[in-house]
């Protein structure tokens, strides 16, 4: 009953806000998994442990070599792009033929060695990460609303605004498209496939990238930072129907405002119990619609 | 003959850990205790993913519940601790076989994130019931105690330890034997060939998952009375992503492959740092201009741990049949006593 009493509008609207940057970044994070998952049929258990490593990277050009955000955020980018692209062709296509049991435990080999690496260089202790948006609210019709939410929220949906762009309107995206739908067609009509899924770990990393730079703020960075938003990645992958780019978008932000909400009027969730409760709503919908939100059920033929 | 050299194989390899706590250092013989802790969590990982094909990333979880019920029944409720053991695996057992269910809808990759998701959240739900758990401080066991005057407690432990392990290798043997592990098996290999032979994937997947979450109970209630005191933070994710990959790497289904999975399970943390001492010296010998490394340093063993990790899956053999064909040829090497003389048909 004590929620009742204590509900007051504007608060409510600025958990929705908080909710919809915690959703941005589980969305974005997803949507990198969702982007390997259509080109090379990998859950990407190392997707949350590359976006810390990039972050780690992003915080020493801050602070170790002079640069100011927004540049460091581009560099960063840059590096976690070609960092995907090397992990596709040095690592993972020597599994291109493994059963899917090898290339889980090789991307979990993966998801050790960068919390090894960001432990070694950077050291696992926490660190304050300052991020580009001021902790100064904005004042609209008597709610403050937080800068930095706004700014979390408007980066992710650019990026994957851009990047959804870059599928729908670049050759270089159509040949991507293509590659991942039909192999071997593809390969007939010259589209280097190979790279093309090496093309698709890079944008997926540079997408984690930005989700670990943007939430990196809020949890502080560390070589855990990541594993948690994970989680609610692969929920959020999961509830969309691990296919579906948009699926996953959508799924982030309902996961995000729902745990928020959650969290600020049940008694009983608090910050630790955010994440069980995600795990059943997830375990509930794959129980009811085993193929996601927005998934397709497929249908086989026996 | 063969079960002749069987018994004498088995009957020496027991002698071996009979008499391996006289020949060490105490630290040394708690070390080995938990080598043998590590044995009863894989061979229940290894009836699940090994003979049943059901991916398990969560199996530290499971041992958390059987720590926590060893911790809270011998310290709130004065049950004396090696009781509380079956009671530890049966709670685990119950919760496997319940997570069975929905597990049931879920294949491949969903059943590897639904599990990971187990491993990541028990210890938030841990820290978050304070009120039973003692939330993220935990609980604080008794000092073990050795009933026997002649044995330390570490050496009591061993020796308790190994022989619920022992115990539990001839329960799996039995477990595994005939219709119930052909079907098992069958699931593992064609869930469709399964079905068609009117076997209940639903009876056998849930099955799986009860016993080995059983095993792991124990080995987390042993565990517990081990390491006397469960936190949140005792049973981390890396513990469930270390179980899985002992398992692979030691090799499923065989003994010696569990034996060999959880010393590396239990050394390679200790040791992985010391791993890259040779490397380097090797490096710099042959002029490569490698720098010395601290190896305790953090982060360094779990890099070096990874990356063997990724060189025993690049090595292995049968790469493209995976983890599964390989941990069947070995398990049919082991398990299936009944029919020594099966061959693999070979195209």
């Amino acid at each position: 009953m004590g929620m009742l009493v204590a509900f007051a509008w504007s608060e409510f609207f600025q958990q929705v806000v908080f909710g919809l940057a915690q959703g941005a970044v589980y969305g974005s994070l997803g949507l990198a998994i969702v982007l390997i998952y259509r080109t090379t049929r990998i859950v990407n258990f190392a997707q949350g442990e590359m976006a810390m490593f990039t972050t780690f990277i992003c915080w020493s050009l801050t602070t170790n070599h002079g640069m100011s955000f927004w540049p460091a955020f581009f560099v960063t980018l840059g590096i976690a792009f070609l960092l995907g692209v090397g992990i596709e062709r040095v690592v993972i296509r020597q599994f291109e033929h493994a059963s899917h049991l090898t290339v889980i435990l090789v991307t979990i080999a993966l998801f050790v060695i960068f919390n090894g690496l960001a432990g070694w260089i950077w050291s696992p202790e926490q660190r304050a990460f300052l991020g580009p948006f001021s902790a100064k609210p904005f004042n609209i019709g008597g709610v403050a609303i937080s800068r930095q939410d706004v700014g979390v929220i408007v980066v992710t949906l650019m990026s994957v605004i851009l990047l959804w762009a870059f599928f729908r309107f670049t050759k270089l995206g159509l040949a991507m498209r293509a590659a991942a739908i039909g192999p071997d067609p593809s390969r007939l009509l010259g589209v280097r496939v190979g790279w093309m899924y090496a093309l698709g770990w890079g944008f997926a990393a540079a997408l984690g990238a930005v989700s670990g730079m943007m939430v990196a703020p809020i949890v502080f960075l560390s070589p855990t930072m990541m594993q948690a938003v994970l989680i609610y990645a692969f929920a959020a992958a999961v509830l969309g129907g691990i296919e579906s780019p948009v699926g996953a978008m959508v799924g982030g932000l309902m996961l995000g405002v729902g745990t928020t909400l959650l969290g600020a009027y049940v008694d009983f969730v608090t910050g630790e119990l955010e994440l069980p409760v995600a795990f059943t709503v997830l375990v509930l919908v794959l129980l009811f619609r085993p193929a996601g939100l927005f998934g397709r059920v497929v249908v086989r033929r026996v | 003959m063969r079960i002749a050299l069987r018994v004498v194989g088995y009957g020496l390899l027991a002698a071996a850990i009979v008499l391996l706590p006289f020949t060490l250092g105490e630290f040394r013989v708690t070390q080995f205790t938990y080598v043998g802790v590590f044995a009863i969590a894989l061979m229940g990982l290894s009836i699940l993913t090994g003979i049943t094909g059901q991916i398990s990333l969560g199996h530290g979880g499971f041992m958390a519940v059987g720590a926590y019920v060893t911790a809270i029944l011998s310290v709130n409720h004065d049950v004396p601790d090696l009781l509380t053991i079956p009671l530890g695996g049966l709670v685990a057992g119950v919760v496997g076989f319940l997570f069975g269910f929905p597990a049931l809808r879920l294949a491949g990759v969903y059943l590897a994130l639904a599990t990971f998701a187990l491993a990541v959240i028990v210890p938030s739900v841990a820290s978050a019931a304070g009120s039973f758990t003692g939330g993220t401080a935990g609980i604080l066991l008794d000092l073990p105690t050795s009933p026997i005057g002649r044995l330390t407690p570490d050496k009591w432990l061993y020796f308790v330890t190994w022989g619920i392990a022992a115990a539990l290798f001839v329960l799996a043997l039995i477990f595994l034997r005939g219709k119930r592990g052909r079907a098992l098996r069958a699931v593992r290999e064609s869930e469709l060939a399964a079905v068609s032979s009117g076997i209940s994937l639903a009876n056998y997947k849930t099955l799986a998952f009860g016993v080995s979450a059983f095993y792991a109970g124990i080995a987390g209630s042993l565990y517990a009375i081990l390491n006397f005191i469960v936190t949140p933070g005792t049973f981390p994710v890396t513990l469930s992503i270390l179980l899985l990959a002992g398992l692979v790497i030691g090799g499923a289904g065989s003994l010696l492959g569990v034996l060999a999975g959880a010393a590396f399970v239990e050394f390679l943390p200790l040791y992985a740092g010391d791993v890259l001492r040779p490397v380097i010296n090797a490096g710099q010998r042959l002029g490569f201009p490698v720098n010395d490394v601290d190896p305790t340093t953090p982060g360094v063993p779990s890099v070096v741990y990874g990356a063997i990790l990724l060189i025993v899956l690049i090595a292995m053999p049968n790469g493209a049949a995976g983890l599964v064909r390989r941990v069947g040829a070995l398990t049919k090497q082991v398990y299936s006593r009944q029919n020594p003389s099966e061959s693999r048909v070979t195209p």
